[in-house]
């Protein structure tokens, strides 16, 4: 090596950044790790099959699609928007909550991923497991249809209403979850308040006045449009709108740990 | 030298916790190939700087760079370059460990063609080969370093960031990971945190100890040891021939022997160190770097006492780390353990 080369000043500047995922890979392998994991405990199978469980019970107990005189699976979606407010909070109160308490939330924050990355792939995790619920109860409409003619764009509609209606409870169970590092509390918070705006759209009664605003904030009300078949962009806009709110809130939540 | 030579450098970084000043106006580089053992007692800011230093949490005031990469404008560049292991590393207890890694490789953006390559060389590196069927929650909590060590390696970063990754472990899975620590350390640049004086001994070049959130001292350990200006003699002298005759070897006569030690070298501190000998064996810490070997000698000459041993030493890091971070209240077990041991090891060479 010459004089000149030895003197000669290294480049000034940052070293070359390291490989850094795009932020749909990562999205996607944080959602599919979130995903396989509850399976890899016995949550997983406790929810779907309480869920599958309740909905049979709740679905051949008022043999309601028999006394209405027609095919029709009006009744199960009714009766399985009750139990969004419960089957939710169980699927999304560990998201955030146990990572915080265990501390892999820090392993996982020091990858070269985005905050809003980990946040969509645990939500989107987590909505894997409510779409198989969800998609486990399919047997019933085609049940129904062997016995009857069913009108298939209500069914079309009632699924998509309880797959908004779930994404935005989860959305909001997601959201405690990265307060706490409880997942009980967790759970117990979400479920409460979920059951809260749930119920407030049958007993309006009681608001007066302000009856038509509480009920555009029930989940219930705009999934009852939906499952009659109606799209509505409005029923649309509004839980867009609260799964919105609620991860930006959970962004600000997790952001808030550095601050703290 | 070159800016790109400094891989992690901090200036005048805080973190404030309510009243509670955890960093408090830090200021250090690490500069390329350095393996720099970070030292201080539990809650002396240690973790808290790390944690800055990987964007886990961002700081009060001041500025940290990694690769010369500002951490609150490029967390993703920082991450991208940093591997980093945290106190206790907490993985996924329900998942493989092959799939840990895998899950670990894909977040690092190694292309899928090259995982299963990156993987086997960091099981090699970590001796995870006889683990790897097993979940994570079946695995010793030492194997479970590894896997966090070889999860913190995949991506073959220039920057490791190890958060007291034998804390915990018994004395063979910590020395086997100390082993890794500088093998890997050969190519890296590596801040490790520890309690353990003997791995800073063993792996790092350089030592930086912090104690209320500031930096006490910093330098090689060699270097801080004779830095910190005292001087360690052990002096074994038997009275039990001299005048005051054998029969009369008491506590009165070691007395004597104590006293008149304490009078060569004014203002030293003098410890009575055990020993199944006759001789009474001393040890003198004494101020400044004058060598008082030759006073000793004569006091035995004068008292007619034989001198059984006489050795002068720097003091050791286990030493200056007491001195700098005393009387912060905070629990220093394993360092009193450590020091405990080496009495017990110098008693046992007398």
């Amino acid at each position: 090596m010459s004089d000149q080369e030895a003197t000669a000043p290294k480049p000034v500047g940052p070293q070359p950044r390291g490989s850094i995922g795009t932020p749909v890979g990562n999205t996607l392998a944080i959602a599919r790790r979130e995903f396989v994991s509850y399976f890899s405990s016995p949550l997983g199978y406790i929810v779907i099959g309480m869920f599958l469980l309740l909905v049979g019970f709740l679905f051949f107990i008022p043999f309601a699609f028999l006394t209405l005189g027609k095919a029709t699976l009006q009744p199960m979606f009714n009766s399985i928007s009750w139990l969004l407010p419960l089957i939710s909070p169980a699927i999304a109160m560990r998201t955030f909550a146990e990572e915080s308490r265990t501390g892999t939330l820090e392993m996982l924050i020091t990858q070269p991923v985005r905050d809003w990355e980990v946040i969509l792939g645990k939500y989107l995790g987590a909505m894997g497991l409510l779409a198989v619920c969800i998609l486990g109860t399919f047997s019933y409409p085609v049940i129904i249809s062997r016995v009857g003619e069913l009108d298939w764009g209500p069914v079309a509609g009632g699924y998509l209403g309880l797959l908004l209606g779930g994404a935005a409870y989860v959305s909001f169970g997601v959201m405690v979850s990265s307060f706490t590092k409880d997942q009980i509390t967790a759970f117990f918070v979400s479920f409460i308040v979920g059951a809260v705006f749930f119920l407030m759209n049958k007993a309006l009664i009681f608001f007066g006045g302000a009856a038509s605003v509480i009920e555009y904030l029930c989940p219930d009300y705009h999934f009852s449009n939906i499952a009659r078949g109606v799209l509505d962009a409005r029923n649309i806009i509004y839980f867009c709108s609260v799964i919105f709110v609620c991860l930006l809130a959970t962004a600000r939540s997790l952001g808030s740990r550095r601050w703290s | 030298m070159a800016n790109n030579d400094v891989m992690i450098e901090t200036r005048e970084l805080t973190k404030i916790y309510g009243a509670q000043r955890a960093v408090d106006r830090i200021s250090f580089e690490i500069r390329r190939g350095e393996v720099v053992g970070f030292l201080g007692p539990n809650g002396a800011g240690k973790s808290t700087t790390m944690k800055i230093l990987t964007c886990f949490i961002s700081p009060t005031e001041g500025t940290a760079k990694v690769g010369g990469w500002d951490v609150f404008d490029d967390p993703l560049a920082v991450r991208s370059l940093i591997g980093y292991l945290p106190q206790r590393a907490s993985l996924y207890p329900e998942m493989g460990v092959v799939e840990y890694l895998e899950f670990a490789a894909e977040l690092r953006a190694i292309a899928s063609d090259k995982r299963r390559a990156k993987i086997k060389e960091v099981v090699e590196i970590c001796g995870l080969k006889d683990v790897l069927a097993k979940t994570i929650n079946e695995l010793s909590y030492g194997y479970r370093q590894r896997v966090g060590l070889a999860q913190a390696l995949i991506h073959d970063p220039p920057i490791l960031i190890l958060d007291e990754p034998t804390a915990d472990l018994d004395p063979n899975e910590s020395a086997e990971v100390i082993s890794y620590i500088k093998e890997i350390g050969r190519t890296r640049t590596i801040m490790l945190s520890t309690h353990d004086l003997a791995e800073v001994k063993e792996a790092c070049q350089r030592v930086l100890i912090v104690n209320r959130g500031k930096i006490v001292a910093d330098g090689a350990p060699d270097e801080l040891a004779t830095k910190s200006g005292s001087v360690r003699y052990v002096v074994a002298l038997d009275a039990s021939e001299s005048e005051a005759g054998a029969a009369k070897r008491n506590a009165a006569t070691s007395q004597e022997v104590i006293d008149a030690v304490k009078g060569v070298v004014s203002g030293s501190s003098v410890k009575v160190l055990p020993n199944d000998d006759r001789a009474t064996v001393l040890e003198v810490v004494a101020k400044g770097s004058n060598d008082h070997r030759r006073e000793f000698f004569r006091l035995a000459v004068e008292k007619k006492w034989d001198l059984v041993e006489l050795r002068r030493e720097t003091v050791q890091l286990e030493e200056v780390f007491r001195q700098l971070t005393v009387g912060d209240g905070a629990p220093r077990r394993n360092a009193a353990k450590k020091t405990e041991g080496d009495v017990k090891e110098q008693a046992s060479d007398v």
